[in-house]
């Protein structure tokens, strides 16, 4: 008797992840009566078929949470950087809202970041962008990459164009850039000899120990991780990664990450922006 | 006052009287445990949310004392029902002796 409990358990558990495996793209990531795509077909210059938000690996519990922006912890850091919106820092006496007319007007602008920027001739971030107003508008001090004001700030500004679809350019002037960060892509590095490929194209969808492997999407960023209680900007995450291939990771904001921002958000094209997201 | 507080609260605009709906409260806080040690060794002192409270017209619907094993941002979630319209008032209370509150109206019918 005792034995037949044990075996049904074992295959009332069994059923139970099988369910879960296989809901895995059908559901729909509805935030406030927007429906969100978190899936597409990927680009023809990929070796996937379809690319897959990384909310799509999540559980059911962490979706539900970005599911209501009321319970989307990701949402206080957008309320505080409201606040840094309408503070006023620097030299020219001047805030956020002083030149601009409200976080909406950035409308669009996420969607195609990283991108090309003609007038500051290079390819700019959502990071540069805010850098270069505080620094050549409002005459403060630059805030640096991957801290918790930088972040909320980005959040702030990639919620303006949630649900939009990303569409980052691979060509024109930003293709030898983007053609670095392919080859780091691919490039196996750290004790572990891992390239990004190896986890997030080749075994996405599978377990790493504990912890199931998504596509590398950052469409999402910044992340709000449950891990660490706080926005978590994309070259945050890169050095993470690096760091569990055991790998020196590249600087935060250096060339090497930006290059790699470019083509790991390019690889994204179709999703929808999702900032900020809940991921674990 | 503990930087960056927030209190956030949704409570449906109007209810059924006598039937059960759902309220949900976040405050942003840093709930400093009082465990932790900074760099130098020193014990950084406590600084939490430690009571947090909802009243309905004067009358309480719900307590509840935090400890120091309770996150950041602590969020609470809890079901109540009404007969007649008012307002709710919620009140966190922190160790630094501040209290904030925030209210919200809601109709019968």
């Amino acid at each position: 008797m005792k034995k037949f409990t044990l075996s049904a358990t074992v295959a009332v558990s069994l059923a139970c992840f099988a369910g879960t495996a296989s809901a895995q793209v059908s559901d729909a990531l509805v935030v406030d009566g927007t429906t969100i795509s978190t899936s597409a077909p990927a680009a023809d210059w990929l070796d996937i078929d379809q690319v897959l938000s990384g909310w799509s690996f999540r559980t059911d519990e962490t979706r539900a949470l970005q599911m209501d922006d009321f319970d989307n912890p990701g949402m206080i850091f957008v309320d505080q950087a409201i606040d840094d919106w309408n503070t006023v820092d620097g030299t020219a006496g001047k805030s956020c809202a002083s030149c601009h007319d409200g976080p909406e007007s950035f409308a669009g602008l996420r969607a195609e970041l990283p991108r090309w920027d003609e007038a500051q001739g290079r390819v700019m971030n959502m990071e540069d962008y805010i850098n270069v107003s505080r620094v050549e508008h409002m005459g403060a001090e630059p805030w640096k990459w991957a801290k918790p004001r930088m972040d909320a700030m980005v959040a702030l500004l990639s919620l303006q164009s949630r649900g939009m679809t990303i569409n980052v350019a691979i060509d024109g002037p930003a293709a030898d850039m983007w053609e670095q960060g392919r080859e780091l892509y691919y490039t196996r590095v750290g004790q572990l000899d891992m390239a990004c490929s190896n986890c997030h194209e080749d075994n996405y969808g599978n377990m790493i120990r504990a912890d199931h492997l998504s596509q590398g999407q950052i469409n999402g960023f910044p992340a709000y991780r449950l891990k660490n209680a706080k926005l978590n900007s994309t070259h945050g995450r890169f050095s993470g990664c690096m760091k569990n291939i055991r790998a020196q990771p590249f600087g935060v904001g250096s060339d090497e990450f930006r290059a790699l921002e470019l083509y790991v958000a390019s690889r994204g094209n179709g999703l929808s922006v999702e900032g900020p997201s809940v991921r674990n | 006052m503990a930087d960056n507080v927030k209190p956030r609260v949704r409570v449906p605009r109007s209810a059924v009287a006598g039937e059960a709906f759902e309220i949900k409260t976040l405050i942003s806080h840093k709930m400093e445990s009082g465990a932790r040690k900074d760099s130098d060794g020193n014990t950084i002192p406590r600084s939490i949310i430690h009571h947090f409270s909802c009243d309905f017209n004067g009358e309480n619907v719900i307590q509840a004392a935090l400890e120091g094993a309770i996150s950041t941002n602590p969020y609470i979630q809890f079901e109540a029902s009404i007969e007649e319209s008012g307002t709710f008032t919620f009140t966190w209370q922190d160790d630094d002796g501040s209290e904030y509150t925030d209210s919200k109206d809601i109709t019968v019918g």
